[in-house]
């Protein structure tokens, strides 16, 4: 890393110094070097809890993998969102400690009290821990809205844990959040990793002839 | 990294004192520095540079890194006078070093001549307070080149056919086209419309400093980390502190503006980044801290000479908020768009701008654009079918099949000036400096109403043309929150129904002048901010001839 400029160190040291069509022409070799470097750091990184006890992150895993599934593609377990949940309740989302704390015995007896004999979350068949899940997730569809203009509020133990193994699964890789591990979720949804990109872009606009003009038109206001 | 600039102590009467760096500020202090004069500009945000803009949507969106904060600003909303107000998120805006341009879509149309002119032109509307700009458009229009070639705005001159007359064409090519884009361009062609490239304050190609966009993807909602969005950090401020006689004070949270015996703004007290109470001296004051923010602060200064508010003899202050309406229909196309890479809209039409009221029965007018502008975890908790399942496997095959294959088509409206729609103190509620929340009361007109489920149809009616494999449209619903923030301090000729003059100047103080949202008269059709920079510079001329006339001493 010593020796690697990081696109951020570029902007904050030498920007003014840097003429533009330099900055412009090496741009895609700075991020890729700039990406592979932060990666590599981050494999290295040992994987330890910071809120949950193994027995806990155990329960999380599980649910997360139900809630994002391991498909012919991965899912929640292979993106670590358990990681990111840790640490989102160290750090962002210290407020939903009890939330946390409080929700997984609850489920437990949940489970105990839909399938007697069976102890744990994780310790159920996928098809059962569909159901207990069901049983606890209250919202329904309606009401949702884009979070930008109003965001959606998390509340409940289940909206709660879905919210964050969406957010763990989906959240940039290249950000110290320890979720979408080496960026699967977003493989999965079909956004590449880079965060440059040059066009044509897509299916419809590989084609495209060039702009032609428009023909005029009639009237100002429609009538 | 901030660059070198002076350090005014508080009590050097600098010439102005400038309140928001956002679209407008920026602008002012740029010009007025570059004429010689000594600015300070007081941001109530942090100065936060393209190092810190990342692309976490945790830190950004949810966190709150660039804009105001719910729980240190609460704010109470509700939808009319005769309502107690609940406590409730109701507005967003950009709170840092450049402001709302900093993490804004940049989507950057002029006003046409219909904006400035439709009360004359169409009559009163009824529930409306209708009026005409004291100025028109060609008064903006040089200014609006000067945004276009100073700023960074590319796109392509002539391309529509319904554009006003302009004096030069845009100084850079437009973006390249997305498939949303596409898509939009050749339907509204097959329905006989006029689709054409986006003007957009994004970099087609570099400048000093700058990069040209790298299509990252992240661009609503974030700051550019290249410098290719044209907020007022990359451009205006940049500018302004190159002079050697502008200081940015961010951290700097203006609640009081003073006035001397004689009815003249001395300054502007703040609150430092440590809470203690600080007064910036100067010659003339200067307002452009939002269609929200300002008439808070003119609310919040009220004295024995204005005790409904400073400036406020009109009684006028915060009203007439307009939020610009709109709509937005989705769709699921075959192929992927992969309209995630990249800015937000590379298409637009503007065949509806000005539609005849008595054939429609609505006043108002709007545009439609092609768009993609949200990030992965706010498509996947908002951007699916409002039936699709939530969580499970059937929830992930949709979420991977929709992401690339998912484009908007994004209405955008007029909301007409409703007296009653506006900012103001909220009796009980306190920010966390103790000063009076922001009191949002909101209503949309009926015609704006009327003219959203109108656009709405055509946007459906452009997918469908299309060829959209699956596509939904929420129904047209009364507006709660709040992104565009107009015309809470309108301009106009008469002191009795309007706070500000042509030149920017209070009706009521001769050295006090507000330019931002809250300046303009019309919402125009959706896209205000390329107006607000035009009426900055446009401003900034008046401010400098007044000045240097004398016009601003005692």
């Amino acid at each position: 890393m010593k020796n690697t400029f990081t696109r951020r160190e570029i902007l904050s040291q030498g920007l003014a110094g840097m003429s533009a069509a330099w900055l412009s022409a090496n741009w895609p070799a700075m991020l890729a070097a700039a990406g592979h470097a932060r990666q590599a750091a981050k494999s290295a990184a040992p994987a330890k809890f910071e809120f949950f006890s193994p027995e806990q992150a155990a329960e999380v895993d599980a649910i997360s993998a139900r809630i994002i599934p391991t498909t012919d593609t991965p899912g929640a377990h292979e993106a670590g969102v358990v990681f990111f949940i840790d640490r989102a309740l160290v750090t962002f989302a210290k407020a939903n400690q009890k939330l946390y704390a409080e929700g997984l015995p609850v489920l437990r007896a949940r489970v105990r009290e839909m399938f007697p004999g069976t102890e744990k979350f994780s310790a159920a068949t996928p098809e059962q821990q569909d159901q207990v899940l069901e049983s606890l997730d209250e919202q329904s569809a309606a009401g949702r809205t884009r979070p930008f203009r109003r965001r959606p509020a998390a509340q409940s133990f289940f909206e709660t844990i879905r919210v964050d193994t969406i957010s763990g699964f989906l959240i940039d890789p290249d950000s110290d959040r320890r979720g979408n591990r080496d960026g699967v979720g977003w493989k999965v949804i079909g956004r590449d990793r880079e965060h440059m990109f040059q066009p044509p872009f897509g299916f419809y606009d590989k084609d495209y002839p060039g702009w032609q003009p428009n023909p005029p038109a009639a009237d100002k206001t429609k009538s | 990294m901030i660059p070198e600039q002076p350090k005014y102590k508080t009590a050097d009467e600098v010439d102005f004192v400038i309140i928001g760096s956002g679209a407008a500020g920026g602008i002012l202090a740029k010009e007025l520095s570059g004429n010689g004069f000594r600015v300070v500009v007081l941001e109530q945000g942090p100065y936060l540079t393209e190092k810190d803009f990342v692309h976490d949507e945790i830190k950004v969106l949810n966190q709150d890194l660039l804009t105001n904060h719910p729980k240190l600003q609460p704010n109470t909303f509700r939808k009319t006078p005769d309502e107690k107000a609940k406590p409730q998120r109701a507005l967003v805006y950009g709170r840092l070093v450049g402001g709302t341009s900093v993490h804004f879509t940049a989507n950057f149309w002029r006003f046409h001549e219909i904006d400035f002119t439709e009360h004359t032109r169409f009559g009163p509307a009824a529930g409306a307070a209708m009026a005409d700009w004291p100025i028109t458009y060609a008064d903006l229009e040089p200014y609006y080149t000067k945004v276009e070639w100073e700023i960074g705005v590319s796109g392509l001159a002539g391309a529509s056919p319904f554009d006003p007359p302009r004096s030069k064409p845009y100084p850079m090519p437009p973006l390249p086209v997305k498939s949303g884009g596409v898509l939009f361009e050749r339907a509204a062609r097959k329905l006989g419309w006029h689709p054409f490239p986006a003007p957009m304050a994004i970099l087609s190609q570099p400048r000093p400093g700058r990069s040209a966009c790298i299509n990252c993807g992240f661009c609503l909602g974030f700051g550019c980390e290249v410098g290719a969005k044209s907020s007022s950090l990359a451009t205006a401020i940049r500018m302004a502190e190159k002079t050697g006689r502008c200081e940015i004070r961010p951290n700097s949270y203006v609640h009081r503006i003073e006035l001397d015996s004689n009815g003249r703004a001395t300054g502007a007290v703040y609150f430092d980044e440590k809470r203690n109470v600080q007064r910036q001296k100067a010659k003339a004051v200067i307002v452009s801290a939002n269609g929200a923010e300002t008439p808070r602060l003119l609310l919040l200064s009220s004295s024995k000479q204005f005790p409904n508010g400073l400036a406020n003899s009109s009684g006028m202050v915060g009203k007439h908020l307009m939020l610009n309406s709109g709509a937005i229909a989705t769709g699921v196309f075959e192929h992927p768009l992969n309209d995630y890479k990249g800015f937000s809209v590379s298409r637009v039409l503007h065949d509806f701008y000005e539609l005849d009221p008595e054939k429609f029965g609505f006043r108002g007018g709007g545009g439609l654009d092609a768009r993609f502008d949200i990030t992965p975890i706010g498509f996947a908790l908002g951007s699916l079918p409002p039936e699709a399942p939530r969580w499970g496997k059937a929830f992930k095959d949709v979420l991977s099949h929709n992401f690339p294959r998912t484009v908007e088509i994004f209405c955008h409206g007029t909301s007409l000036p409703v007296e009653n729609n506006s900012f103001s103190l909220d009796p009980d509620l306190k920010d966390a400096w103790g000063l009076p929340a922001l009191r949002m009361t909101y209503k949309d007109h009926p015609d704006d109403l009327k003219l959203c489920t109108w656009l709405s149809a055509r946007a459906t009616e452009l997918l469908d043309a299309a060829g959209v494999q699956k596509m939904w449209a929420p129904p047209v619903q009364e507006q709660q929150f709040a992104v565009h923030l107009l015309g809470t301090c309108r301009m106009g000729n008469d002191p009795k129904t309007s706070i500000i003059n042509s030149d920017h100047q209070t009706h009521d103080v001769k050295n006090l002048f507000l330019c931002d949202g809250s300046s303009l008269v019309t919402s125009g059709r959706g896209q205000p901010t390329m107006t607000i920079e035009a009426l900055a510079f446009r401003a900034a001329d008046r401010i400098t001839a007044l000045s240097k006339r004398g016009d601003l001493s005692a």
